[in-house]
């Protein structure tokens, strides 16, 4: 598993995808943060700059998993993993930490940001600590998402595309849900909304039940995704 | 060594493998040969734990492949129709990484040296591989397949495009290995399972056809020998003389290619080489041999004939049966 891990996270810097992940989040992030923190000089406008980064998320998160399973069946060196002494939940879960690695990574470079607020004021270390650990969690969700898609097809611009558009409508369905008529259509999407369970930790509360869901989120995409190689070798 | 037992395969409502079932011996060389599409690949698939039958089992030194995957793929080395290769990383990256992905626990460098002494990829080992040529890139994905040195090896069409010298070295070089592995080989083209195998299970639409040892197999379907003549001299009196002939079963004109000599097919009786008395009859008439050699016995050739054979055998029960049951 440990030699699969360490390959994906290697590729992630011999081919540009790292490089233009991590370019392209950090200067975005950077120009949101500007925009909505710094130049308004207002650290209530903090909890917009967060929920901004959910939908940066939804269009680089893709760039990060949609190579991980549909270029490797593309070009057919998943035989040479799939005939290998390891079981598919480990193979699927060594490319998974490998784009969490990354993404973790790029994230806690992006907390230096937090950094120039300490220079005008004293923002609430709970309060970064908790948004840090909701986009971390959330991140790690969107991660798997784009796992399951990429492991759906062999084209990486579809695989990308595809999660960008599944991303984006579980983020949009959450926002809307409360305008939505019908009462147990509301209730279920409300449930399962992300930007809902996000909430607590804007107001820096520590919410145990949403790390669980998050988890529990990110290991149901992860699940269906050994699903999928696994009915494939049967079909 | 290996045991194949009953398997099938269906794709969707396509069968591609029919009851499949043979075995091979410790230190064998299996050729596996059949046309495209006759579910060679399918079969290896299935074997190296790939895809999934959906009935029968497979069995490598015992240990089923469907109920412990991991400790059977230990024992295969296995190199696919398309080396599995990443094509961003050097030889030394990617056959560290398959050593580490197959656990092995031979000692690394001296290992990954060895392998690429015997498959002769020392002078590309910290090239990348998208820059190999093709033949290098096969020598790769055979090497792959060697790390961990498991006891069996198996390659799927490891010829496919090479250039004829590329062709003759990993031929050897699967001899080579033969010495020390079992090895299946699949292929399409029968003078490589002549040159290599001991033994060829041919197979043709998902059934096997035959199971036998490679010079048996070779002899049978090659029973009636065939010739082609090149010969100067009156096309109706010459083949004739030719039907004439003691141990000649049939001739006939295969055509005119240039002015003065015609070519002509002749197909002489079991086990009789009619070469000398051919040579004799010729000179004594004052027609010039000008060309003389033996019709190579394709694949096609074998295939129709065992897939006739086939046939007949199983008219043959039924008719047993039927006498049987009435």
């Amino acid at each position: 598993m440990w030699a699969i891990y360490k390959r994906e996270l290697r590729s992630y810097f011999v081919t540009p995808i790292g490089y233009v992940f991590a370019g392209v989040f950090l200067a975005v992030s950077g120009s949101l943060f500007a925009y909505t923190v710094l130049l308004r000089a207002d650290t209530s406008s903090m909890s917009l700059y967060f929920v901004m980064l959910l939908f940066v998320f939804a269009i680089l998160i893709p760039l990060l998993t949609m190579k991980l399973f549909a270029d490797e069946r593309r070009t057919k060196s998943e035989q040479l993993l799939m005939t290998a002494p390891v079981s598919l939940t480990s193979m699927v879960l060594a490319k998974y930490l490998a784009a969490l690695t990354v993404f973790a990574a790029v994230l806690a470079v992006n907390s230096f940001n937090f950094y120039l607020l300490y220079l005008y004021g004293e923002p609430s270390a709970a309060y970064l600590f908790a948004n840090i650990l909701g986009l971390f969690l959330i991140g790690a969700a969107f991660i798997a998402v784009g796992l399951l898609i990429s492991a759906l097809t062999e084209s990486q611009l579809i695989a990308a595309i595809g999660s960008m558009g599944l991303i984006m409508v579980i983020l949009v369905a959450g926002l809307l849900s409360d305008n939505i008529p019908v009462e147990w259509v509301r209730v279920v999407i409300k449930w399962f909304s992300i930007t809902d369970r996000y909430s607590p930790f804007l107001s820096s509360i520590l919410d145990l039940s949403a790390v669980v869901y998050f988890i529990s989120f990110a290991a149901v995409f992860l699940f269906l995704t050994v699903r999928v190689y696994e009915k494939r070798r049967w079909s | 060594m290996i045991e194949i037992c009953d398997v099938y395969k269906r794709f969707g409502d396509k069968e591609a493998v029919k009851g499949i079932s043979f075995h091979v011996d410790e230190g064998e060389i299996m050729g596996f040969l059949g046309p495209n599409g006759a579910g060679k690949t399918t079969t290896l698939n299935i074997l190296t734990g790939y895809l999934s039958a959906t009935s029968g089992t497979c069995r490598i030194d015992g240990v089923d492949i469907l109920e412990h995957p991991v400790e059977a793929k230990k024992l295969i080395g296995f190199l696919p129709e398309q080396p599995p290769l990443y094509t961003d990383m050097t030889v030394r990256e990617y056959l560290s990484f398959v050593y580490e992905l197959k656990k092995c626990s031979v000692p690394k460098d001296r290992h990954l040296k060895e392998i690429c002494e015997v498959v002769k990829i020392s002078d590309v080992f910290d090239r990348r591989i998208r820059n190999l040529s093709k033949g290098y890139r096969q020598r790769v994905g055979i090497a792959q397949a060697l790390v961990g040195n498991p006891k069996v090896l198996v390659f799927d069409e490891p010829t496919v495009g090479l250039d004829p010298k590329q062709i003759i070295e990993i031929r050897n070089l699967i001899r080579v290995l033969g010495k020390q592995h079992t090895v299946i080989l699949s292929t399409h083209i029968l003078p490589e399972v002549q040159a290599v195998c001991d033994r060829i299970v041919v197979i043709n639409k998902g059934e096997i056809v035959a199971n036998e040892r490679t010079q048996d197999l070779v002899n049978a379907v090659d029973g009636s020998r065939r010739l082609v003549a090149k010969i100067v001299g009156p096309e109706q009196e010459v083949l004739k003389a030719l039907k004439a002939l003691p141990g000649v079963k049939f001739a006939e004109v295969l055509g005119r290619r240039d002015t003065d000599s015609v070519s002509y097919m002749i197909e002489s009786e079991d086990k009789i080489d009619v070469r000398k008395p051919l040579f004799g009859m010729l000179s004594r008439a004052g027609w010039p041999l000008i060309g003389l050699e033996g019709m190579e016995i394709n694949l096609e050739d074998i295939f129709i004939r065992l897939v006739e054979k086939n046939k007949e055998a199983k008219k043959t029960q039924k008719r047993v049966r039927r006498v049987g049951e009435a």
